[in-house]
């Protein structure tokens, strides 16, 4: 099944409605709303050889060019059968961002999505064991979202400073 | 790591006299850099692995998102600092994915021949790493002196041995010249001695085939369930490879063999290592042969190369090209857009996940780190293992910190 069969037969199966599809540089996205993201994709690994998922992040597009929505999570797939590519993405806001786990149709979600959790601060239901695993534990932001500043903020207040007077 | 995640046992159960826990790591000389593993042991058996990562983790990601395309290359370059040449490859094959840029044939080739070599350079790395921490100190040494005769050829390329940063959004840092080919035909014909050399120490030896085959093994469907790739991946029966599946640069062009095993332990990855070695020998062989001639970066019109230095200190067009490209305010447009490009790195998929909004500064430059997605299934695959296979199945999976933590 090439990558077209594929967008062909979720268009069926899903109405278009829900599902944007679009091309850029010959890789297909599929945007979808965060209530129905873990049936399709349970459905393309389960009817479209979709096995492996390659990779799972986020965006913060807090300050993006017309953006309607706080956060992109992208779900990256493959195939280890047909080879097909095909990237898929939910938006989700705030006050509480938080999407259905996928650990359960791939376990290697697992430390992607906690990574997701520790860097942007979205929460994944029904995942095992989601705590941070980058940043230490008792670490209270979330250092990829864009109002967090590049030079971190309060890591040296415990931080003792001598003056030359004191000294 | 919070406290709570280590069961405590009842003072009085009589689970206490036996399950204690251990801390492997942080500072450990088998981690090889700094990770840190708590596990719980009964006797010398390893009955749960809890790993605590994020020692190195020094925000890369942050790092792309103010750093320009071409200043982030030395960024890339401390990720697997085994085979920078990879990550730099890989960063701009996404960037340049990004602007719709084809490079011309003669960077391609200069680019597949280092990628290859770095391949090389990693693997003798990780096989002569795999034995050392076993004990076979001699196959490590006879490796270490191979990646020596590569550092002098990255260092004639570019002028660092270690942290190479060569590669430019379009092009190269420098073109290469005759020496770089001699030097790269002299290691194509002096590395197959010590690849023999290698295989006759470690292939038959027999402790090193009791401490590693049949030691952590992964079966084909929990490679694909955990996300495996590379020559973890391949050492389980999964036949993925960029360089076939999807070919980018030159690797088209070339004749060679994608290598599987279907073991799935430890000795599988080590003989997958060592053949892809063999292989990516071939693919460098036909490159340098058919090294085309012609310029390494694309056209200095489309305003998004460096020109060289010659025009930049004797023509007013390079002079204003040079100010174009490197003034903050300046540079070129991206379009706004997001776009996701990988490479076969020797670790297995390394891809950068750019999203582009009109700047020339990544508004999102996420890695897809391979170590990270193959640091996770360890505790899976030690469990129930003896303490010093610990060892023997980190090796194998050739887990670089720097890239895990970014």
């Amino acid at each position: 099944m090439n990558r077209e069969e594929v967008l062909d037969r979720l268009r069926e199966t899903f109405d278009d409605e829900s599902l944007v599809i679009s091309l850029f540089r010959g890789d297909a996205r599929v945007v979808c709303p965060a209530a129905r993201v873990a049936e399709v994709l349970e459905w393309l690994k389960g009817e479209c050889a979709l096995d492996m998922l390659v990779d799972l992040t986020a965006v913060d597009y807090l300050e993006y060019p017309d953006a309607r929505d706080r956060f992109g999570v992208i779900y990256s797939l493959g195939s280890t059968v047909t080879n097909v590519r095909l990237w898929v993405k939910v938006f989700v806001n705030d006050p509480e961002p938080t999407l259905r786990s996928v650990t359960g149709l791939w376990r290697g979600a697992d430390w992607m999505e906690r990574e997701v959790y520790d860097m942007f601060g979205i929460r994944f239901d029904g995942h095992p064991d989601l705590r941070r695993i980058l940043m230490p534990e008792e670490f209270a932001a979330f250092p990829l979202r864009k109002d967090y500043p590049l030079k971190g903020r309060g890591e040296r207040h415990n931080f003792p400073v001598l003056t030359r007077e004191d000294s | 790591m919070p406290l709570e995640l280590i069961e405590p046992i009842a003072p009085e159960s009589d689970e206490r006299e036996y399950v204690w826990t251990l801390n492997f790591g942080p500072q450990h000389p088998a981690t090889h850099t700094t990770l840190r593993v708590v596990l719980k042991i009964d006797g010398e058996q390893v009955v749960d692995a809890i790993p605590d990562i994020g020692y190195l983790h020094s925000g890369f990601e942050k790092l792309g998102e103010h750093l320009d395309y071409n200043q982030y290359v030395p960024v890339t370059d401390r990720m697997n600092y085994i085979s920078p040449l990879s990550n730099n490859i890989a960063w701009h094959h996404a960037v340049e994915k990004l602007l719709d840029i084809e490079v011309p044939p003669r960077c391609q080739y200069v680019r597949t021949i280092l990628a290859e070599l770095s391949r090389i350079s990693d693997h003798l790395l990780c096989a002569g790493t795999a034995a050392l921490d076993l004990g076979a100190f001699t196959a490590f040494l006879y490796a270490f002196h191979q990646r020596e005769v590569l550092y002098d050829i990255f260092e004639l390329v570019c002028g660092a041995r270690f942290t190479t940063s060569y590669t430019r959004v379009g092009g190269l840092m420098y073109d290469v010249d005759d020496r770089f080919v001699h030097r790269v035909r002299q290691f194509v014909r002096g590395f197959p001695k010590t690849h023999a050399d290698v295989t006759k120490m470690l292939n038959r030896n027999r402790i090193f085939l009791d401490r590693t085959s049949g030691v952590g093994v992964l079966s084909r469907e929990e490679a694909i369930d955990w996300s495996c790739s590379g020559p973890v991946a391949r050492a389980s029966g999964v036949t993925r490879d960029l360089r076939k599946d999807e070919p980018y640069l030159a690797y088209e062009d070339f004749e060679f063999k994608v290598c599987c095993s279907q073991g799935g332990d430890c000795y599988s990855r080590y003989l997958v290592r060592m053949a892809e070695m063999l292989e990516s020998l071939k693919i460098v062989e036909q490159a340098i042969e058919n090294l085309p001639q012609g310029p390494v970066n694309v056209d200095v019109e489309g305003r998004q190369v460096l020109p060289d230095k010659s025009q930049v200190h004797t023509t007013i067009e390079g002079l204003i090209q040079h100010f174009e490209v490197v003034m903050s305010n300046r540079g070129f447009k991206t379009p706004s857009e997001e776009v996701y490009g990988a490479i076969e790195s020797p670790n297995g998929e390394l891809g950068f996940y750019l999203v582009g909004d009109g700047s020339n500064v990544a508004y999102r430059a996420r890695c897809r780190p391979p170590s990270f997605i193959h640091f996770a299934i360890f505790p899976m695959l030690i469990r129930g293992l003896q303490i010093s296979d610990i060892v023997a199945v980190l090796g194998s999976l050739n887990i670089i910190a720097a890239e895990l933590d970014r």
